[in-house]
């Protein structure tokens, strides 16, 4: 089955948004990785397009990367909150502000 | 060889400074006695006599005109065009002096291990009186005047540290610290006219301005500023001079330097420091006739000291302070004789001192360790049975600084009295001040010797005891040279002047008064000395407490009790008005305009920082969402800018 890469093209960049609106707004930390893995994998799939439209294999390469770094980052991310979470007994952004005063 | 006499003391203080310094410095730690500090430090300058004596036996075998030895110890600054070397050179003018201070530095030395057989700190004691001979020998040994200013210097620095040897006590602390002032406004002058030199002479070396000024002055083509120039030098030495030899009008801290112990006392007035002055004007003799206008404030200002003085010594009580007074008095005789021309009576004048006045400091000396540390004259008397010794010396002492012949100090007094009237430089009015001096230094003197050793015991003298032996023999040394050290330069048979001919030359300053004046002069300089012992015995012989002179005419006592308020003065002309200046540059200048801007830098930056302070929330997605308005920003623009 063929799809317009218009519709998918589209459909990245509102996840992209999407990812990018929760970072923003979003308070939880979970949530707030969350949304990070969201816009990875919109740029991935914007990617992937990308190479098939040009016919070209170093956009899919890319993407292989990216999942790489992805599942490192979200090692290292859920790490970071559970090391936040044992100490401030909280994963919530308002309270992580230690470094204020 | 040479280098010895200078090696021997250095290397004593570095002994006894190192061990002291590292062994000894700590609370807890042992100290040396005197005994074994005072031994190393006597040896040092013992040794250092033995080999000045040496060469000056060798230096008699030489002609006159090559009588001399030179030694380069090291280049000291190399640079293009200009080389200044550390050189020493042995003649006889400075042989003199290192044998006058080597030998009475060595008798003071081996007199302080029976004084300072109580200190705590010998070992530090003897280390800055060796430094003190070094830096003397220095001194008198360099031939460029940058050296000479070493040891200038190095004899300022060894009176600051042992006038206020005890600087527990805060009077004495003060002491040093007012000696080492005066003398640094002298330093400055000495410094100046040494500056003026290099740019006349391009040379530090003595002896190349010798022998430039010999070369111009033979074919007279001396110019007006030439001769201004060195008028100038002259004048400025001469300012340093006078801070070091304790001259109107820089002498106030030499009667406050009697705040170190007495032998430090005997040392810095007799064997160095003081005549350092003096022996700067001899040995650059050459320079000063060349300068009538110098030479006669030479010797105004001698001869004012020499008065000036003597009528203070007459009304203090300390034992020391009459002492010291009169070593500014005899000081300003020195000067006398080298502004009338007279270099060579002058450096006389320094070697029978140098006898005497050691030994009259350290007969003192043996006055107050006999009566535990008292110096008041006033609560003395009658140590004649006590201390039969120390007043047998003393007495030799007393009568040689009056100038009773056979004496050394008749022979030089007189010859400076005699110089003054007959010199073409000289005048009747100076030589009658010199006379007016002698009348009232014996007066004075009589006075001293009277409270102190004769009459009817006072206060705690009856308590008094003998001193030890190490402190009374090298009295007896002295008291010999003070009773046969005229004899170097018996009028006539004048073997100190023909042995200082290759350095002082006469010419220019004979006689113009017939000769048979001279005994004359002779004699009224022995009437004159008999007139004030005579006058000094009657008015205190019946001493009751009250000085005689106060009963008469108290307001002049008084006046001279307090120094004719030349401290006074000087409190409130220079002392008061400096101290207003620096408190002006302070608390104004300082604190209220420089710091106020420094200040106000700092307190500039924590104010803004202060106010851009709020935009830091703390919250991660305050920071991103302005990331995401940023990275727009920067979009929006390169979007803008691009298409």
């Amino acid at each position: 089955m063929y799809v317009e890469p218009w519709l998918v093209l589209s459909f990245s960049a509102i996840i992209f948004l999407i990812g990018l609106f929760g970072l923003v707004v979003r308070r939880n930390i979970l949530v707030i990785l969350m949304c990070i893995e969201l816009m990875l994998n919109a740029v991935n799939l914007t990617f992937v397009t990308y190479s098939t439209i040009l016919q070209d294999l170093t956009g899919q390469m890319a993407v292989f990367f990216i999942i790489t770094v992805a599942a490192a980052e979200s090692a290292v991310g859920l790490g970071l909150v559970i090391a936040l979470f044992r100490t401030l007994r909280s994963v919530d952004t308002k309270n992580i502000s230690l470094l204020r005063e | 060889m040479l280098a010895l006499i200078l090696l021997f003391p250095l290397l004593g203080f570095l002994i006894n400074g190192i061990w002291y310094a590292f062994f000894q410095s700590d609370e807890k730690a042992k100290k040396a006695s005197a005994q074994v500090t005072g031994a190393i430090a006597t040896g040092a300058i013992f040794c250092s006599f033995l080999v000045s004596l040496f060469l000056f036996i060798k230096l008699q075998s030489l002609e006159p005109a090559v009588r001399y030895f030179d030694q380069i110890i090291f280049s000291w600054i190399k640079l293009e065009g200009f080389n200044l070397n550390f050189s020493l050179r042995f003649d006889p003018l400075s042989s003199l002096f290192c044998m006058v201070i080597t030998g009475v530095g060595s008798l003071i030395h081996l007199y302080s291990i029976g004084y300072m057989s109580d200190d705590k700190t010998p070992g530090k004691y003897f280390a800055y009186l060796n430094l003190f001979c070094f830096a003397m020998l220095v001194l008198v040994t360099s031939t460029n005047l940058p050296g000479i200013f070493l040891g200038w210097e190095g004899v300022g620095l060894c009176s600051y540290l042992l006038i206020g040897y005890w600087y527990d006590d805060i009077e004495k602390a003060k002491a040093g610290k007012k000696a080492f002032i005066v003398n640094r406004v002298g330093d400055l002058g000495f410094l100046l006219g040494m500056f003026f030199i290099f740019s006349v002479f391009s040379t530090f070396e003595i002896s190349v301005i010798q022998t430039a000024i010999s070369e111009k002055s033979a074919l007279s083509l001396f110019s007006t500023v030439e001769l201004t120039s060195i008028t100038i030098i002259c004048l400025l030495l001469f300012v340093g001079c006078i801070g070091k030899s304790a001259q109107i009008p820089l002498y106030v801290w030499l009667p406050d330097a009697m705040a170190g112990p007495t032998p430090v006392s005997a040392l810095i007035h007799a064997a160095t420091m003081v005549t350092g002055g003096v022996y700067l004007i001899s040995r650059l003799n050459f320079l000063y006739v060349l300068s009538p206008v110098a030479m006669e404030v030479v010797a105004w200002v001698g001869g004012l000291t020499a008065l000036f003085a003597a009528t203070i010594a007459i009304a203090q009580t300390d034992i020391k302070k009459v002492l010291a007074y009169s070593t500014v008095s005899q000081l300003g005789y020195m000067f006398l004789a080298c502004g009338v021309g007279a270099f060579g009576a002058g450096v006389f004048h320094v070697i029978t001192h140098a006898f005497f006045k050691a030994l009259l400091f350290l007969g003192a000396g043996s006055v107050i360790h006999g009566l535990h540390h008292e110096q008041d004259a006033f609560k003395m008397g009658g140590l004649k049975l006590k201390m039969p010794q120390t007043y047998l010396v003393f007495g030799a002492a007393f009568l040689a600084i009056c100038g009773i012949p056979p004496f050394s100090g008749f022979f030089s007094k007189d010859e400076v009295l005699w110089k003054t009237f007959s010199s073409p430089n000289g005048s009747n009015i100076l030589w009658v001040l010199g006379m007016l001096t002698a009348v009232m230094t014996a007066f004075y003197m009589t006075r001293l010797f009277s409270l102190t050793f004769l009459g009817e015991h006072r206060a705690n003298a009856a308590k008094a005891h003998e001193s030890p032996k190490v402190m009374i023999y090298p009295l007896y040394v002295l008291a010999f040279l003070s009773v046969i050290g005229g004899f170097i330069g018996v009028p006539h048979f004048n073997w100190l002047e023909h042995w200082l001919s290759p350095v002082i030359s006469t010419a220019g300053f004979e006689a113009v008064v017939p000769h048979s004046y001279e005994w004359l002069l002779m004699a009224l300089s022995v009437l004159g000395a008999s007139v004030g012992i005579f006058l000094g015995f009657k008015t205190y012989k019946n001493f009751s407490g009250i000085d005689p002179i106060e009963k008469h005419a108290s307001g002049l006592f008084k006046t001279l009790t307090n120094k004719w308020y030349v401290d006074e003065i000087y409190e409130f002309l220079i002392i008061k008005p400096l101290l207003a200046a620096s408190k002006f540059c302070w608390k104004i200048i300082d604190v209220a305009l420089i710091d106020w801007v420094v200040l106000g830098f700092g307190r500039a930056s924590f104010w803004v920082g202060q106010s851009v302070r709020p935009i830091q929330t703390g919250s991660v997605q305050f920071y991103l969402f302005m990331m995401l308005i940023g990275l727009l920003i920067t979009l929006g623009y390169i979007y803008v800018a691009v298409v």
